[in-house]
């Protein structure tokens, strides 16, 4: 089951479960995903050790898509 | 955007992307600008002791200047690791905070410690749970990421930059602002370096007398990681 995570104050809120074989669960994982981006969150998915993709379409065939807020020099 | 860049350079566009070269030429910069605060301090004291011997106190407070100007930066440097006090609206940690809101911060804290845990490796995982920074090896050197900045420790272990940079969320819990850190780093390197404010560049030694004395171990093993690459 992949799962669609947004880091926040909780520590993370899993906002979204879905299995590529299971269409609506695609969708709903999908709206999710898009909401959160329009909210201002990026999407990250890892790529083995030491490599992080940012993502701009929920990829189906994921695993954990992490979503996080922008980062900024302090 | 083109694919692999980190999306936050865009609110930076005037800067230069930093690349090994432009790392190496602000490192040179940084130690020359270094000089040129301290080396009048130096020649002051030997010209003063030159002229007159009984001015040697006076040649000392130079030298203590020249010293001192130095460690200044280091400290700057390495502030942007060490602890400080929450800003306004930031979690609190779980000590400073009382009954329930103590006990929402405990649990959000595990949870997010949780993830990064599941984002590095066990040696990673080990020196984080020691010394609060989390190494993570790049192309520019060994990172040691904390909640709102990194340390950059150079090929050679001799070198160390001191980036300030945090996520921009003050009530995230301090397992998940290193996880934001480090998530933008494995995105994009060298944008992750162009986004953060550099705040010192100089010699590690010199850090390490700064940071906190419990993160003095990551330094030790980045400068360890970058020798055995």
């Amino acid at each position: 089951m992949a799962r669609l995570i947004r880091m926040d104050r909780t520590g993370h809120t899993t906002l979204a479960e879905w299995t590529a074989a299971d269409e609506a669960s695609v969708e709903a994982a999908a709206a999710a995903f898009r909401e959160q981006l329009d909210a201002g969150y990026y999407a990250v998915v890892t790529e083995g050790e030491g490599h992080a993709r940012q993502v701009t379409e929920l990829p189906a065939e994921g695993e954990l898509v992490i979503l996080r807020r922008p980062i900024a020099g302090g | 955007m083109a694919a692999g860049i980190l999306p936050e350079t865009a609110a930076v566009g005037w800067r230069p992307r930093i690349d090994e070269r432009a790392l190496r030429t602000r490192g040179r910069l940084w130690t020359l600008s270094t000089s040129a605060h301290t080396l009048p301090f130096v020649a002051t004291a030997g010209v003063l002791v030159g002229i007159e011997p009984l001015l040697a106190p006076v040649a000392a407070l130079a030298l203590a200047h020249a010293w001192a100007i130095p460690e200044l930066y280091a400290n700057r440097g390495a502030n942007v690791v060490n602890p400080r006090r929450p800003r306004p609206g930031e979690m609190q940690p779980a000590p400073a905070a009382s009954g329930a809101a103590a006990a929402a911060a405990i649990r959000a804290e595990s949870t997010a410690l949780g993830l990064l845990g599941d984002l590095v490796g066990h040696a990673a995982r080990d020196l984080h749970a020691r010394t609060g920074l989390v190494p993570e090896r790049g192309a520019l050197g060994v990172w040691l990421v904390g909640e709102a900045g990194a340390l950059l420790v150079r090929p050679g272990g001799r070198r160390v930059h001191c980036w300030c940079v945090r996520a921009d969320d003050p009530s995230l819990p301090a397992g998940d602002r290193i996880a934001h850190l480090l998530l933008a780093l494995r995105e994009d390197e060298h944008g992750f370096a162009t986004v953060a404010n550099l705040a010192f560049s100089g010699a590690r030694w010199r850090v390490r007398r700064r940071v906190a004395p419990r993160m003095r171990p990551a330094l030790d093993e980045a400068a360890r990681m970058t020798r055995a690459r």
